[in-house]
């Protein structure tokens, strides 16, 4: 990355004013604004899916019926795992792009802002509509996040249609937040930024973009047959009308694995500009990344039947499936090993946001192994729906996803508010975190393998005491976020006064602009060289 | 890089985009509710709210239409403004591409796969004895497994003279979108009106291949896997072609106004692309749904 900025302007003078009160949120085309309240709101939404988990964790440390029905510990499941999906890890990315891309690439905003910001104001109606459906009569969803028909189909409650709805809604918004990203990085990019010069979080995103408009669509589809299926007597997964309950778990599939690079992709793209600039030194196979990222990509579309292993697909089928999910260790692997050689003899200091990121690349590695051990059919066979896959997800998703999200807050929340955070307690947040989560998902790992299934709330005796250990790690790792948002509010409130490069070894055009960012940045574009 | 780059229009703020997502969530939870009302025969406000929701949305649409052509008539679109949209526009498309996908995915697995196991393909021997013994695998499944019986819809007939109606409207605009080009406005007029008036016939068409479908057929949305893939396919579809055909109604209306230039015409190649988009969707859907 030899980017250098010539000729940029960012003078504040006359066109630095923020409108204020309450329109300058609900009218904004501004892609600061926007990212923050995307951020405000995945932060909010982590919170609750949070308390659901803790409703999940209390219910599950002792076996028996503890606190709650069984069919409300199943929307709990459901809830916690849609609003993590949808309300907190994705909108997160999508305002981390708001806030960074555009001052990566030296552009004045998002391409399209107006839609930009009716991206972001679709979700919080639509989560609205997702969590008062669970005061309907009959509750709220309670077949797991995944749908499954006929759970969701035959056996489902009346808030289906709403579930169908809001996701609709969701999807929306998610297309369009999508359809921003890449025409920003196509269009948009100064001049000078070539391909091979961008971020690699710019890469990544422009990736994870292309992932979204091609599977949202298809959620969109999916989630319309459950509907008519429900409601409207279609049988697209009746078997009895000619149509195949199993087709449902193949279409939802197509979207959900690739669904689950769109979790991840950014991630590498946040932990590939953290590890540089705390090892100060450039990143290394910067073009095989890039190249890495792709493969991932593809390979996302060739895999989505490894989660149908037990649905009883012809050997050849399975076999495809296998092979092709182990195929995704080798671009994996990459990414791994180009991070470690990055610090390898680099001058390393380990503030926050390194700490985050080097958790995330031992963690998440669990969390790929543990992914290469599902991919085995015959051994999936034991693992199937059991513990085991809620600590692999668990691994990739709250180690690896949010931990970059953590990460990326940390590193770049003195350019967002011109204030360092405090580190002493950022290192507390980090430390609880880092101890707790592992008390709370690795055990998952050995009540998985001995047959614990998941999605049940209550469990034979034998698993009760690493049930009970699972449980108090939960509670301290929600109780460890809390210090998160007293760092956040100190940053936002105050604290010592960053510089414009904030990191020493920081490099790229977000660093050279003053700290905090001005409202409007590269109103005419940097030349790059 | 010697190349000087106009200045990006980056619009102020602007209500509209939160008057559309109020918008999206009356329909959203107006539509949850009135589904359950529906098929319930409850009464309720479902209705009401899912109606306020298109009223809203139709008023934020002119709204925000209304603010977009004003500043690119007033001159405030660089090249790189026109280059977003059409980028945008594009990968739109992309989506919708990939929303069809999932039926005629669903359309494929079920003819393929579904019903070869339904009858002892592949490893199902004893799922077929145990389940329906009697069921034979055939397409259009013309009986299910459950004993629903239905006709098939032939694809002679009427579907092959709208698909034929279909393709001249494509015909059609481009012809206008080449009068567009040539500065030969009463040739753009006249094929833009005639596109509309061939779109407004397929959808006739298709509305009186519906009531006959349910009436003389017996082909329903409940008469199993292929009336589904018949109906929401071609429903989709249909309500594509109904969007497309709103869009260049005004795209007409703006053409009688006066408005865009052989070189400036965003919201006219949109509009065509979209149309040509829904018109190979047909094709594809002619060819996987009525013929094969």
């Amino acid at each position: 990355m030899s980017a250098v900025v010539t000729d940029h302007e960012h003078d504040h003078e006359h066109h630095d004013h923020k409108p204020s009160g309450i329109k300058r949120w609900l009218y904004t085309t501004n892609h600061k604004d926007i990212g923050t309240m995307y951020l405000v709101f995945a932060l909010i939404m982590f919170f609750i899916g949070g308390a659901m988990a803790m409703v999940i964790r209390a219910e599950l440390f002792q076996p028996g019926m503890q606190f709650v029905e069984p069919n409300f510990f199943n929307q709990m499941t459901t809830v916690h795992g849609l609003i993590m999906v949808f309300g907190a890890v994705m909108p997160a990315f999508t305002g981390l792009a708001n806030w960074m891309i555009p001052m990566m690439i030296g552009a004045p905003d998002m391409a399209l802002p107006r839609m930009n910001n009716w991206s972001f104001w679709i979700l919080p109606f639509a989560f609205l509509i997702l969590l008062m459906s669970l005061f309907m009569p009959g509750g709220g969803p309670s077949f797991g996040w995944t749908f499954y028909a006929p759970l969701s189909t035959t056996y489902s409650s009346d808030s289906t249609a709403l579930f169908v709805f809001s996701v609709h809604i969701m999807g929306i918004s998610s297309i369009m937040g999508a359809i921003n990203v890449i025409v920003t990085i196509f269009n948009l990019r100064a001049p000078g930024m070539t391909w091979m010069k961008m971020p690699l979080f710019v890469w990544t995103w422009l990736i994870t973009a292309f992932l979204l408009i091609m599977v949202m669509p298809v959620l969109a589809g999916v989630v319309t047959m459950v509907l008519t299926d429900k409601y409207f007597g279609t049988s697209f997964f009746d078997a009895a009308g000619g149509g195949d309950p199993v087709l449902f778990q193949h279409i939802f599939w197509f979207f959900g694995h690739p669904e689950v690079y769109i979790m991840i992709l950014p991630a590498f793209g946040i932990v590939s500009a953290i590890v540089p600039t705390f090892a100060r030194k450039p990143l290394f196979g910067y073009a095989s990344m890039v190249y890495a990222t792709s493969s991932i990509a593809l390979l996302s579309f060739l895999v989505w039947a490894h989660h149908m292993f037990t649905t009883g697909m012809p050997v050849a089928g399975a076999l495809f499936f296998m092979y092709c999910t182990m195929l995704i260790a080798v671009p994996t692997g990459v990414k791994v090993f180009n991070w470690v050689a990055t610090m390898w003899r680099g001058a390393m200091t380990f503030e926050v946001p390194m700490m985050f990121a080097l958790a995330f690349i031992v963690l998440f590695t669990i969390g790929g192994f543990s992914g290469l051990m599902l991919a085995i059919t015959p051994a999936d066979f034991q693992y199937h729906d059991t513990y085991f896959v809620v600590a692999h997800f668990h691994y990739v998703l709250v180690t690896g996803a949010v931990f970059s999200i953590i990460a990326a807050a940390y590193y770049w929340l003195p350019k967002w508010t011109g204030h360092m955070y405090d580190e002493k307690l950022g290192q507390w947040h980090f430390w609880c975190s880092l101890i707790s989560v592992n008390l709370l998902f690795f055990p998952m790992h050995f009540v998985g393998l001995a047959g614990m299934p998941r999605r049940i709330p209550d469990y034979a005796l034998q698993f009760a005491d690493f049930n009970a250990f699972i449980s108090i790690g939960g509670f301290l790792f929600g109780a460890s976020q809390l210090i998160f948002v007293w760092v956040l509010v100190k940053c936002a409130r105050g604290g010592e006064k960053a510089t414009a490069q904030v990191w020493e070894g920081a490099e790229g055009l977000e660093w050279q602009v003053p700290s905090p960012a001005p409202y409007h940045t590269f109103d005419t574009p940097p030349v790059i060289k | 890089m010697t190349k000087t780059y106009e200045k990006y229009y980056v619009p102020a703020q602007s209500p509209w985009p939160i008057v559309g997502a109020v918008a999206l969530f009356l329909i959203a939870f107006g539509a949850g509710t009135y589904v359950n009302e529906v098929t319930k025969q409850q009464p309720g406000f479902g209705g009401y709210m899912l109606a306020a929701g298109f009223v809203v949305l139709i008023f934020m649409l002119f709204g925000w239409f209304k603010n977009v052509i004003d500043e690119s008539m007033s001159g405030l679109y660089s090249a790189q403004m026109d280059r977003s949209f059409r980028q945008g526009m594009s990968w739109f498309i992309v989506s919708e591409v990939m929303f069809f996908m999932a039926f005629f995915g669903a359309l494929f697995y079920g003819r393929v796969i579904a019903l070869d196991w339904l009858s002892g393909g592949s490893n199902n021997a004893m799922t077929f004895e145990i389940l329906w013994p009697n069921f034979e695998a055939m397409w259009p499944l013309l009986k299910t497994p459950g004993g629903i019986e239905t006709q098939a819809m032939p694809a002679t007939g009427l579907p092959l003279i709208n698909t034929a109606i279909l393709v001249l409207s494509s015909i059609t605009l481009h012809f206008a979108h080449t009068g567009l080009e040539q500065h030969k406005r009463g040739q753009l007029k006249l094929m833009l009106l005639v596109t509309l008036l061939l779109g407004a016939t397929f959808l006739g068409l298709q509305v009186y291949e519906y009531i006959h479908a349910y009436r003389d057929l017996g082909l329903t949305l409940a008469s199993g896997f292929y009336g589904n893939t018949f109906f929401l396919l071609t429903g989709f579809h249909g309500m594509h072609v109904t969007l497309g055909a709103i869009i260049l109604l005004f795209v007409f209306l703006r053409v009688l106004k006066g408005h865009f230039t052989p070189e400036k015409h965003f919201a006219f190649q949109a509009a065509a692309w979209y149309w040509h988009f829904v018109d190979v969707v047909w094709l594809c859907l002619y060819v996987f749904v009525y013929v094969i």
